[in-house]
């Protein structure tokens, strides 16, 4: 297939982008997106041309390294991560747009490459259990009834890409940090930190500059891992019990 | 003492043997709680002075950084991604093993420790393998108590399942994505250590360099590391009382397999480059469940999780070059090999041995797909027998994978697949201790050659990666730093310039080569050498071309790549660039060893040595050892120095391994 991208570029932080235009020639149906990307680059660097820095790690949809902004969506057509999608999704002679997430939080640092560091600063405040090393009993003392732990793994699947933050018109990260709420939040070892969890998550989520939620929805359809909205309603019901809780101060 | 010319037909040279002098003796249930009594331990007030550097942020680095940052020493954390929690720990699929003997079906310390030496062929040290097997049980636990939503049954109780290569369950797993909820469990300990601010992390930070540095008795001590901040470029030295390598395998020398696209040898390649041994660097895990090749352009291969075996067979057309879509092949035109060969373990033999078989049937023609290099993995008699929901549930999420990679449907067509480097059992030297060669160096996870032989069983590197950081590093490294704090080490000690100097000089020699080959076109060519003539299948007479093949696609890059762009930014193409110049340096030494090794054991097949009927035969006689190999400095790499760990076994006789 032939295919044109236009391409975000931008040298560093500092710099201002613009849209590049780059024609190829010969797109296999079967590529992944980033191995159209690759070959692109393969051409730019025989060209002596800067190649396009973009993220990516694993390519096999788990790692959450890889995401950029296609024809305005978030990873893309389908509800799959960038390295996983393929470009049987495209046709010969489609022009596609590609950017970097856009939100204030994930400033961008070359090209499509952002800083999604306020993620991990989210967790720090809150997003664990205290469970020193050596200090365990044995596993099948706190069993857990199976819906619940299915129920937990399911919000645990979220793998921190961030599309939830570029889709969302506030640039929120509730469906990120809700996802978090909710996995700790199912099980009987998350309870004695669920209070200042929640409290320290949001606060955190509100200091790094991410927007507030008005429950559009655009990050769960995002969502390469099909993160439920529910997610959220459970982090306000949280959030609502802490603040009172922490308001009668008990 | 060490001669300076090889013998005819060899590459390398013979040095004095070595020991494991760190591994207690006596009853093998007690020696690892005899080395714990023994360990010196660091008072809880001291440890705040004490500074440890970890790299890499994987199960095996996030749980060690976590675990010393909780016990009070200062950690410096560093991982090339721009996050801990993206490790390549995070793709793994299957389980974890663990000794908990929940489904009462005779498992136990003894048994996995058992299968574990056996599956590794009988190239592993029993003293660590049991140490293994010890502590399996407390990795769940610690595990459970950090909130990792391992499956469950419906009383509530943690759910098992069986593994490739045995023959009890007693595997536990989250789905298809273990490793992802394993290694979140580690990474959420790790970000509350750096909240705490125990820990300091640097993300996107490669390092590119040890720092030694001789104490006032001249011993050389790893003192520190030195990385390039990938955004800036800028060139750092950290300075440390320990530094830990947990830097993970370099199966991306073969430029295709399963790893991440960052993985790499760099860290533990520049290691050995400083003196720490590197043991057994043939010693390649080749998956037999990966979905084939689909074209040049391709950049990594896909694992499809070996639990898919426990329901799936596999099988070739009878005739050679049958090229009828699946369907239309009848049943008696098909042939079912690995329950025809190994009627016992059927579609359940160990990896090697599967990988192996679909090679042959490829060899022979029989192969299905793009270029007849792939066999079938067929579920229609599991979904006739089980209904579709039931597989549906089972391994829904590895279907719907397989369905977007490849554009087919696994339910109406059976998938086709396709061995790929996968893991290497392979890495640094280290002692019980988890101590390299150099003083305190110490290497832990996929990194280290440690635990599993010349074959991995399956969901065993999950274990081993947290058994490392959790429970091992934590007791050795406070034995060897009860030392400490040692004489601290200025920014502009000698030393600390020179390792300095020498990451600078490379990059500036990369940069200004300025020829006309790409990194990855030489990558690429590295990984045809690698696969044609050191991955499944090797011969003394391919591994000799290899050798000098490489040699010259060593020279080629060193004249002849381009790399575009400086230093001072973010420059993907000198990071890869960076990579393979190291691996290329790995592949001559993964060559040099499998030459050297001239029986088949595990992973590593030579075709001189087998059985009658195809089998790999060992040679206990002469190469029951761990292969060491010391970097031949003078000689800038091209007569490496063999030293033999000799291999003991008291507990589990040696014997062939038999799966039939
Ligand atoms: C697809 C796949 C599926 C698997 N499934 C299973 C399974 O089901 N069960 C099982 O037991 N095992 C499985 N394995 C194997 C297992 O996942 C790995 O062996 C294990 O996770 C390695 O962990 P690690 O901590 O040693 O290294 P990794 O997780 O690879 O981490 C390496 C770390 O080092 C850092 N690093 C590397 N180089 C540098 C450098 N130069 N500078 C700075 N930082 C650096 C990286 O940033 C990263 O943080 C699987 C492997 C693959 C590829
Ligand atoms: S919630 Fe979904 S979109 Fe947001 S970070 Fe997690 S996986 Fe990505
Ligand atoms: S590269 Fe890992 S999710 Fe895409």
């Amino acid at each position: 297939m032939k295919i044109t991208v236009n391409i975000w570029r931008q040298k560093d932080a500092d710099a201002k982008g613009s849209m590049v235009t780059y024609p190829l020639e010969s797109v296999d149906e079967h590529m992944s997106f980033l191995e159209m990307l690759d070959v692109l680059n393969e051409k730019l660097t025989i060209d002596g041309e800067d190649p396009v820095a973009f993220d990516s790690d694993c390519r096999e949809g788990i790692c959450g390294t890889c995401g950029v902004v296609i024809n305005g969506i978030p990873h893309g057509p389908e509800v799959t991560t960038t390295c996983q999608l393929h470009m049987r999704t495209f046709k010969d002679g489609d022009t596609i747009d590609i950017e970097p997430w856009r939100a204030g939080a994930f400033p961008v640092v070359k090209d499509l490459v952002v800083d999604r560091g306020s993620f991990d600063r989210i967790i720090q405040a809150g997003g664990y259990i205290s469970a020193p090393t050596g200090a365990a009993v044995e596993a099948n003392n706190i069993p857990v009834p199976k819906a619940d732990a299915d129920h937990a793994f399911e919000a645990a699947t979220c793998i921190g890409c961030g599309a939830c933050v570029a889709a969302c018109p506030n640039g929120s990260a509730m469906l990120f940090t809700a996802s978090k709420i909710t996995h700790l939040g199912l099980l009987p070892q998350g309870q004695p930190e669920r209070d200042s969890r929640v409290l320290g998550m949001v606060e955190q989520h509100d200091a790094e500059g991410f927007g507030g939620c008005t429950n559009i929805g655009e990050c769960t359809a995002a969502c390469p891992k099909g993160i439920p909205l529910d997610v959220i309603s459970r982090l306000n019901r949280d959030l609502l019990g802490a603040l009172s809780r922490q308001a009668v101060g008990s | 003492m060490t001669t300076t010319t090889p013998a005819p037909g060899e590459f390398h040279v013979v040095g004095d043997d070595i020991r494991d002098a760190a591994a207690p003796t006596g009853p093998i249930e007690r020696r690892w709680d005899d080395r714990k009594f023994n360990a010196k331990l660091v008072n809880p007030a001291n440890r705040r002075k004490i500074k440890v550097i970890v790299v890499g942020t994987g199960l095996a680095g996030a749980s060690a950084a976590a675990t010393l940052g909780e016990a009070g020493y200062q950690v410096v954390s560093f991982c090339y991604q721009d996050s801990p929690r993206r490790a390549h720990s995070i793709a793994a699929q299957g389980g974890i093993n663990a000794a908990k003997n929940y489904r009462n079906d005779g498992d136990s310390i003894y048994r996995l420790f058992y299968d574990t030496v056996k599956g590794g062929d009988f190239r592993s040290r029993e003293s660590n393998v049991y140490r293994l097997a010890q502590v399996s049980v407390n990795i769940i636990d610690q595990c459970v108590a950090q909130g990792v939503p391992f499956a469950r049954e419906y009383g509530g109780l943690l759910d098992n399942r069986s593994f490739g290569g045995v023959q009890v369950s007693r595997t536990f797993y989250a789905r298809g994505q273990t490793g992802q909820q394993l290694l979140i469990g580690a990474y959420q300990a790790l970000e509350r250590q750096i909240g705490a601010g125990t820990v300091e992390m640097n993300t996107r930070h490669e390092m590119l360099e040890v720092i030694l540095v001789p104490d006032a008795d001249g011993v050389e001590r790893a003192r520190g590391i030195v990385v390039r901040d990938m955004v800036t470029g800028e060139i750092e030295t950290h300075t440390a009382d320990a530094v830990v390598l947990a830097t993970g395998g370099y199966g991306n020398v073969f430029f295709l397999s399963t790893n991440a696209m960052g993985s790499n040898t760099t860290a533990t390649w520049r290691a050995h480059k400083k003196g720490a041994y590197f043991a057994n660097p043939c010693y390649t895990q080749i998956h037999p469940t990966c979905i084939p090749v689909s074209g040049e352009y391709q950049s990594k291969l896909t694992l499809m999780s070996e639990s898919l075996r426990n329901d799936g067979r596999i099988w070739v057309p009878k005739k050679e070059g049958d090229d009828r879509p699946a369907s239309q092949i009848p049943e008696d035109e098909r042939d079912y090999y690995l329950e025809r060969i190994y009627p016992s373990f059927g579609n359940l033999v160990p990896r090697d041995i599967a990988s192996r078989a679909a090679k042959y049937q490829c060899d022979d023609g029989k192969g299905v797909g793009p270029g007849g290099l792939g066999v079938y993995l067929d579920f229609a008699d599991a979904i006739e027998r089980l209904g579709r929901p039931a597989v549906e549930a089972k391994y829904g999420n590895l279907f719907d994978m397989y369905a977007r990679i490849t554009g087919e449907d696994p339910y109406s067509e059976p998938m086709r697949i396709y061995p790929a480097v996968h893991y290497v059992m392979g890495g640094l030297w280290v002692d019980y201790d988890l101590q390299t060669n150099i003083t305190g160096l110490f290497c832990a996870g996929e990194a280290n050659f440690s635990d599993h032989g010349a074959n991995r069983l399956g969901a065993s590197a999950l274990m081993q990666g947290l058994a490392d950081g959790y429970f091992v590093l934590p007791n050795t490294l406070a034995d060897y730093l009860a030392a400490s704090p040692f004489e601290k080490i200025a920014d502009d000690h000698p030393r600390v310039v020179e390792a300095r100097q020498e990451v600078e000089a490379r990059i500036t020699k990369l940069l200004e080569i300025d020829g006309t080959r790409t990194v990855d076109s030489i990558h690429k060519e590295l990984g045809h050498i690698m696969w044609e003539y050191c991955g499944m299948e090797r011969t003394a007479e391919g591994l000799t071309k290899a050798v000098g093949l490489i040699r010259e696609l060593k020279n080629e890059f060193w004249t002849n790549v381009k790399v575009t762009g400086v230093n001072e930014e973010l420059n993907q193409t000198l990071e890869r660039a960076g990579r393979v110049a190291d691996f290329l340096e790995l592949g001559e030494l993964m060559c040099i060893d499998a030459l050297n090794r001239a029986e088949s054991c595990g992973g590593h097949f030579r075709a001189e040595s087998q059985t009658e009927d195809g089998e790999a035969m060992r040679h206990d006689d002469q190469f029951a050892y761990v292969s060491a190999w010391e970097y031949d400095t003078d000689g800038d790499g091209q007569t490496p120095i063999l030293h033999k760990e000799p291999l003991e076994y008291e507990y589990v006789e040696m014997k062939a391994r038999s799966y039939k």
